[in-house]
């Protein structure tokens, strides 16, 4: 008797293995994007304070300036220059740990689509999920300048707010998004081909790990630096 | 039916495998014997696909396997089962999960069918109360017989093991050769196992190939081993010194 087989290979795993990892990278990393983010909008309201301080510059723009500087720069690369470091590693070992022990020959034998199995689910939950860390750290920063610098009273309450309401354009929201996605796509990616394709054993899969979140953190800088150039020109 | 034509395998400058040509029939256990670092593994690897040979062909049934595009290569894979040397169990999964897996990946079938299947291929391979542990938690020889198990949950048309009772004890050694030659001829698979276990070979040799150097010494079945004036043989099947005692003693 030869079992029915439906398509090759079944979507509901797929599925599985992405809801999974979006749970691994979403909820696992909540946590140090939240406090990341906090002292980055609690920094910048302080030193943006200081740099102003005695200039002829009304005191809201700092609410304006902790903003845009979030949105457009901060919030995107800070928040997967951290990423790349946690998820990035941990991508890299898993998938490396699973070409050491056979496991993905293994897969492979039963005719399992390894690249497409191991690294598609991957690859798609960073984009969605990478997104949503960003907007998460976006808003923690913004209120972590408040919490910084309104009880120290380095300016009130009411200027903050009007400035983070002054001169919004919702294309520098969207530069922030774009930064997102492109940053999980890049994180993902480099980080699991430096696991599908580690050999050797458990020093090379440290290098392999580390590799990957040198390499996505450069990776990360230069597509900040040329999404800059096309996006603001 | 498999067959290796030719075959010839190198990593660099370093020749593995050379002049290969051997036929594996189904319904019986091939065997592919010889010393450790024989290139015993490396045939194998090629024989499934792993590695590509540096030259010659592999025929499955009549479809040259070796020059299938990827896509053609998974479907026939759906009818391979392997048992690897370090069993390559999913570590992360229970052993549940582990025979399951390909069950989920390729088949339309219920919860409830898959569990029936699951519990099937455990009870064939002579394991109960394992479904919730994970393969850490088993011996070696429980961890093979799982490995089997997954090898054998899709209803395989070609099985392969690598060293199948390597580490294990002779006793244990003897069931799993045993399960592996019934499974063989109940459900007439194309069976390659790669041993350098004198037991096995005496066992369930239907058909034994000796590889030696990377070259094929000797081809023949169990009851021709031990009457073969082949030196390469003799020197394989006699290397243990109280073998060598249990000879000089008859002659
Ligand atoms: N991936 C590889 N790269 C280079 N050399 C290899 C590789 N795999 C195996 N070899 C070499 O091939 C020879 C045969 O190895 P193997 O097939 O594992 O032997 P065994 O018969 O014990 O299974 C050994 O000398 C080994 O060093
Ligand atoms: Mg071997």
């Amino acid at each position: 008797m030869r079992l029915v087989f439906s398509r090759p290979e079944k979507m509901s795993m797929y599925w599985r293995e992405t809801m999974r990892q979006m749970n691994d990278i979403g909820i696992g990393s909540l946590i140090i994007v939240i406090l990341i983010s906090t002292f980055m909008g609690a920094v910048m309201a302080v030193q943006i304070s200081y740099q102003l301080g005695g200039q002829l510059i009304p005191r809201y723009y700092v609410g304006y300036l902790v903003r845009d500087i979030t949105i457009i720069e901060l919030a995107p690369t800070i928040t997967c220059l951290v990423l790349a470091g946690k998820v990035g590693s941990n991508m890299a070992a898993e998938i490396g740990g699973m070409r050491q022990k056979e496991h993905i020959d293994a897969m492979e034998i039963m005719g399992v689509n390894t690249s497409a199995f191991l690294v598609m689910p991957k690859i798609i939950a960073a984009i969605c999920v990478v997104p949503l860390l960003v907007s998460v750290a976006a808003i923690v920063s913004i209120l972590g300048a408040y919490i910084a610098a309104v009880p120290t009273g380095l300016f009130s309450g009411a200027e903050y707010i009007q400035g983070i309401r002054s001169y919004l354009e919702t294309w520098n929201i969207f530069i922030m998004y774009v930064k997102a996605v492109v940053f999980g796509l890049i994180l993902a990616s480099i980080s699991c081909y430096q696991g599908y394709f580690v050999k050797g054993g458990s020093i090379e899969l440290g290098k392999a790990s580390t590799a990957a979140v040198v390499m996505s953190n450069i990776a990360i800088l230069i597509a900040d630096y040329l999404i800059a150039v096309l996006l603001t020109s | 039916m498999i067959r290796a034509e030719n075959i010839a395998k190198s990593f660099g400058d370093q020749h593995i495998l050379e002049d290969i040509n051997l036929t594996f029939e189904a319904g019986k256990t091939n065997l592919i014997i010889g010393r450790s670092g024989a290139g015993k593994t490396v045939l194998l690897k090629i024989l499934v696909g792993l590695y590509p040979p540096t030259s010659g062909i592999v025929w499955y049934d009549n479809v040259n396997f070796t020059a299938l595009a990827k896509k053609k290569v998974r479907d026939i894979r759906m009818q391979v089962g392997m048992l690897f040397q370090g069993t390559a169990l999913f570590d992360s999964m229970t052993i549940e999960e582990n025979v399951r897996f390909p069950m989920d990946m390729f088949t339309n079938k219920t919860a409830k069918e898959k569990l029936d299947r699951v519990n099937y291929c455990l009870e064939r391979v002579s394991l109960k109360d394992v479904l919730k542990k994970y393969p850490s938690q088993l011996s070696g020889g429980m961890q093979k017989r799982v490995g089997i198990a997954r090898a054998i949950v899709l209803q395989p048309k070609y099985l392969f093991c690598d060293e199948p009772n390597s580490g294990l004890d002779p006793k244990t050694s003897l069931v799993i050769d045993e399960l592996i030659h019934d499974i063989t001829i109940e459900n007439n698979i194309t069976t390659i196992i790669n041993t350098h276990d004198m037991n096995s070979v005496m066992e369930i040799g239907d058909n034994i190939a000796l590889l030696h150097n990377g070259h094929l010494a000797w081809e023949g079945s169990n009851d021709e081993v031990l009457t073969s004036k082949n030196e390469v043989l003799q020197d394989f099947v006699f290397a243990s010194p109280f073998l060598q005692k249990v000879r000089n003693l008859h002659t």
